[in-house]
C-alpha cells in the first residue's frame, strides 16, 4: 500500500477536478484513501466538525435523483465546515430549457469553490469542468464513471482486508448501464487487483475484456475464490424481457444467494453500491449477514472518502502556497 | 451575339471518364466544352477569348457532390442553399445533390421544382434535388417517383433515415425500375443502431457511450442486396464505413448486380479515436468506425468497390453540438474539406489521382445520368482549376457555410480549387479572396 497518513507529505494532488478513476496514479488513489482515514476517525467522534472549509461554498447540482449520494456530499461538505447548496433538477433551469453550459457559467458566476455533479449522459460532466472555474467532483455521469464510489468501496475493502493488492474481485450483474463497474474496475487494476466480471452477455458492454478483465457468465464459477463479491443494482425497466427474461430466471442464475456465494472464499466481503433490490440481484438473508456484508460500512465510509476529496481538491484555495 | 469563350492554357488535363492526363488547353464556350486537348492553341489563342493561364494547375471536372443536407427550406440558420453554394463552389464542387429530410420534407412535385428553382435563383453551383422516397420520411408509403423523376428529382432517398421496411423497401426498389429510378439507402438498420452515439467497441465501452454495432450496417446491405437481386431494382448505399459492408457490395458486385456505393471523407479521414474525450464533432452518421474499418473504405476506393466520394454535408449550429455527447447531433460539414480531405489519398499513396477524381466525377454522373462530370467536346463547362500540392491547414472559422461543425479544424492538407467554374462561368476565384 501507499504511504500511510503519518508519513505522507503535503503532496499536492495534480488534478483540479475528479472526473473519473481512469487515469489517476496508485499513488494518487493512495492519497485520496490514506485522507480518507483520517476522516473516518472524525465522523465518528461526538463533535464531527472542523472548519478548514469555513468561508468555501459548495454546491452539489445534481440533475439526476439521488438521496444518498447528495446526502453523503451534503454531510461532507457540512462537517468540513464548507456552506454547501444543493441544486436539484426539479429546481433547475435546465427544466425551461436552459443548456448544460449555460447552467455552468451561471453557477460559475456565483463563485463557488467546488461543484459537486451528477449527469444522466457519460462526458456531460466532463463537458460542465471545462466551463468553470472552480473544482468539480463527479458523482455519476451516465455509464461513465462514478470516482467517489470506487473510492468508498476501495476503502472499506482496505480496512477490512489490509490491502488491495492481490485480491480477487467479483462485480456482479449489470456492467452495461454502470459507472460504478467502470470506474471500480480502473481503480481495482490500477492497484493490483484482479477483477472478474459476471454477467449474462447482454448486460455487458462490447470490447469489456480490453479493460484487463476476465468474463464469466456461469456465476459459480465467476465467484471461485473470489474475496470480494460486488453485486450491482439492476434497474427495474430493465428486468422484464428487454435485457434479461424476468426477475425469477435472472434471481435464478445471477441473484447472490448462500448457495453461489458457497463458491467464493469463506471470508469473502459482500458489497453493494445501493440501494439495494432485495430478491432481485441479492437474497436478503446475505444482504443483512453481519460476517459477511460491508453494506452498511461502505456507506460510512462514503461520507469520509468524499470529504477526503473535498479537501484534497480543495487544498489549493486553501494552501495556495504548497502548490507549485 | 456570340457565346463567350475562355481558354484554359498550360493546363494539366484530368478526366478520369476517358483517363487522359496530359499539359494541354481547353476552350469553353457559352455554357459547354468546345474543345480540348495538348496542341490546342500551340499556335496561339486567336483575338476574342479570354485566356486563363493554368500554369502549374490541373483542370479537371467540377465535382459532383452526391449526398449533401442542405437545410433549406426549414433550417435556414444551418445552411442557405446561397451559402451552401458558396462553400461548395470553394470546394470545387459544381453539382450539388440535395437530399430531401427539409422542412417541409421534399416528397411532392412542388416541393422538387421549388428546390430546383431556388438553386437556380440562390446558389452558385447546380443543385439537383434527391426526392424522398416515403411520404414524410415516415418510411410508410411510397411517394410519387414516377412524377417527382419528371419534375426533377434525380434519384430517392430517405435522408439520413433507412427504408428500414423490408416489405416496403422491396415494393420501392420493384416500382422505382419502372422509370429505372435510383434508391438511395443509408445503410443502418435502425433497431440495431438505436440510441447508438458513435463506434460500437473500446472507446465506447470506456467513454460509458452506447455503441452502433458494426452489424447494424452489414445486415441492412446484406438485406437490401438480396432485395436489389430479387427485384432488379437500382440500389446506391449513401455512405458504407465497415469493412464487412463493403465486402458484402464487393461480393454483390462479382454476383453481377449493379449496385454502387459511396463513402465520407470523415469515414476514410478519421478513425474512432477521433471522439477523444467527447468532442461532439466526431459524432456523425455512419459513425467512425475502426482503423481496420476505416482502411477497407479505403481499399474499397482503391478497387472500385466504393463508387463515389459524396460529402454527406450535414450542417448543425453551434447550440447543436455544445451538449453532452448523448444530446449533441450528428453531423460534420464538408463541403469545403471534401477535396482536400480526398487528395490526402492519393497524396499518401494509397489512390491513383484519376482513381480519387473519378469518384468524384464521371462516377456519380453515371449513376446519376447526369451530362456533366467528365472533360470533353460538347459536355457541360463544369470544371475547377486545380493546385494539386499547395499546402494549406483548414480553418472552420474561414468556412463559407453557415455552420463551422467540423472535426477537421487545423489539419494540414495539400491541395485546393484556385477556381471553379459553372456552365463556363467563375464562379469562385481564389486570387479574388480576401
Amino acid at each position: 500500500m501507499t504511504a500511510s497518513q503519518d508519513t505522507a507529505p503535503s503532496r499536492p494532488f495534480p488534478h483540479r477536478h475528479l472526473l473519473g478513476i481512469e487515469g489517476l496514479t496508485p499513488d494518487e488513489i493512495g492519497l485520496l484513501l490514506d485522507q480518507a482515514e483520517a476522516s473516518v476517525a472524525q465522523n465518528r467522534q461526538v463533535d464531527k466538525k472542523r472548519s478548514d472549509l469555513r468561508g468555501l461554498t459548495q454546491i452539489n447540482l445534481f440533475f439526476e435523483e439521488s438521496t444518498r449520494t447528495r446526502t453523503s456530499f451534503e454531510l461532507a461538505g457540512k462537517r468540513l465546515g464548507a456552506d454547501v447548496i444543493n441544486m436539484s433538477v426539479a429546481t433547475s433551469s435546465i427544466k425551461k430549457g436552459e443548456t448544460l453550459i449555460d447552467t455552468a457559467m451561471t453557477l460559475n458566476a456565483m463563485n463557488p469553490d467546488l461543484l459537486v455533479v451528477r449527469h444522466p449522459h457519460s462526458g456531460a460532466v466532463e463537458l460542465l469542468s471545462q466551463k468553470v472555474a472552480c473544482a468539480v467532483i463527479n458523482a455519476g455521469d451516465g455509464s461513465h464513471e462514478h470516482p467517489t464510489q470506487a473510492l468508498l468501496d476501495a476503502l472499506t475493502i482496505r480496512r477490512r482486508k489490509g490491502r488491495l493488492s492481490g485480491l480477487l474481485v467479483a462485480i456482479c450483474g449489470d456492467i452495461l448501464h454502470s459507472r460504478v463497474a467502470r470506474s471500480n474496475i480502473h481503480l481495482l487494476n490500477t492497484m493490483g487487483a484482479r477483477v472478474r466480471l459476471v454477467a449474462p452477455p447482454t448486460l455487458l458492454p462490447a470490447s469489456v475484456e480490453r479493460l484487463g478483465v476476465e468474463v464469466h457468465h456461469d456465476m459459480r464459477r465467476g465467484l471461485a475464490d473470489c474475496d470480494i463479491v460486488m453485486m450491482l443494482r439492476l434497474q427495474s425497466e430493465r428486468m422484464h424481457g428487454a435485457f434479461v427474461p424476468s426477475i425469477r430466471e435472472y434471481f435464478h442464475f445471477w441473484g447472490l444467494d448462500y448457495d453461489k456465494l458457497a463458491s467464493a472464499r469463506p471470508d469473502a466481503l459482500i458489497m453493494h453500491p445501493g440501494p439495494m433490490n432485495r430478491g432481485v440481484e441479492i437474497d436478503s438473508a446475505v444482504a443483512d449477514d453481519i460476517d459477511r456484508s460491508v453494506i452498511r460500512e461502505q456507506v460510512e465510509m462514503g461520507v469520509a472518502v468524499r470529504m477526503a476529496c473535498i479537501e484534497i481538491l480543495t487544498a489549493r484555495l486553501r494552501h495556495p502556497e504548497r502548490v507549485s | 451575339m456570340t457565346a463567350a469563350r475562355t481558354a484554359y492554357l498550360g493546363v494539366r488535363l484530368l478526366d478520369p471518364a476517358s483517363g487522359l492526363d496530359q499539359t494541354g488547353a481547353l476552350l469553353t464556350e457559352g455554357g459547354v466544352i468546345a474543345d480540348l486537348g495538348p496542341g490546342l492553341f500551340a499556335d496561339g489563342v486567336p483575338e476574342g477569348i479570354d485566356r486563363v493561364d493554368g500554369r502549374d494547375l490541373a483542370l479537371a471536372p467540377g465535382l459532383i457532390d452526391m449526398h449533401a443536407h442542405l437545410r433549406e427550406p426549414g433550417a435556414e440558420h444551418q445552411e442557405t442553399l446561397s451559402s451552401a453554394g458558396a462553400a461548395a463552389a470553394a470546394g470545387g464542387i459544381t453539382t450539388l445533390i440535395a437530399t430531401p429530410n427539409t422542412m417541409p420534407v421534399i416528397d411532392e412535385v412542388a416541393l422538387v421544382e421549388f428546390v430546383a428553382r431556388r438553386g437556380l435563383e440562390s446558389c452558385a453551383v447546380r443543385v439537383l434535388p434527391m426526392a424522398a422516397a416515403t411520404k414524410g420520411l415516415a418510411g410508410l408509403e411510397m411517394t410519387e417517383m414516377g412524377l417527382l423523376a419528371q419534375a426533377g428529382a434525380v434519384a430517392f432517398t430517405d435522408g439520413d433515415r433507412a427504408l428500414a421496411d423490408p416489405r416496403l423497401m422491396r415494393r420501392a426498389l420493384a416500382y422505382a425500375s419502372t422509370f429505372g429510378l435510383l434508391l438511395v439507402q443509408p445503410v443502418e438498420e435502425p433497431a440495431l443502431a438505436r440510441d447508438g452515439m458513435m463506434n460500437e467497441g473500446e472507446i465506447a465501452m470506456r467513454l460509458g457511450l452506447a455503441g452502433i454495432p458494426t452489424v447494424a450496417e452489414t445486415i441492412l446491405v446484406e438485406r437490401d442486396l438480396r432485395l436489389v437481386e430479387l427485384t432488379g431494382g437500382r440500389w446506391h448505399a449513401a455512405h458504407l464505413s465497415t469493412a464487412q459492408a463493403i465486402d458484402a457490395v464487393r461480393q454483390a458486385k462479382h454476383r453481377g448486380l449493379t449496385i454502387s456505393a459511396g463513402a465520407a471523407p470523415a469515414n476514410f479521414a478519421l478513425n474512432e479515436t477521433a471522439v477523444g474525450e467527447y468532442r461532439t464533432f466526431a459524432k456523425v452518421k455512419p459513425p467512425l468506425r475502426s482503423e481496420d474499418d476505416r482502411q477497407a473504405v479505403v481499399a474499397g476506393l482503391r478497387d472500385g468497390t466504393i463508387d463515389v466520394i459524396s460529402s454527406g454535408h450535414a450542417p448543425q449550429d453551434a447550440d447543436s453540438k455544445r451538449l453532452p455527447f448523448a444530446q449533441a447531433a450528428f453531423g460534420i460539414v464538408g463541403l469545403e474539406t471534401m477535396l482536400p480531405l480526398a487528395l490526402e489519398l492519393w497524396h499518401n499513396g494509397s489512390l491513383p489521382l484519376l482513381t480519387l477524381l473519378k469518384a468524384m466525377t464521371c462516377r456519380p454522373a453515371e449513376i446519376l445520368g447526369l451530362a456533366q462530370g467528365r472533360l470533353a467536346i460538347g459536355a457541360p463547362a463544369d470544371l475547377v482549376l486545380l493546385d494539386l500540392s499547395v499546402p494549406w491547414r483548414i480553418d472552420e472559422r474561414r468556412f463559407r457555410s453557415k455552420s463551422r461543425n467540423s472535426p477537421f479544424g487545423g489539419r494540414p492538407v495539400q491541395g485546393r480549387a484556385v477556381r471553379t467554374i459553372v456552365a463556363g462561368r467563375t464562379v469562385f476565384d481564389r486570387t479574388e479572396e480576401a
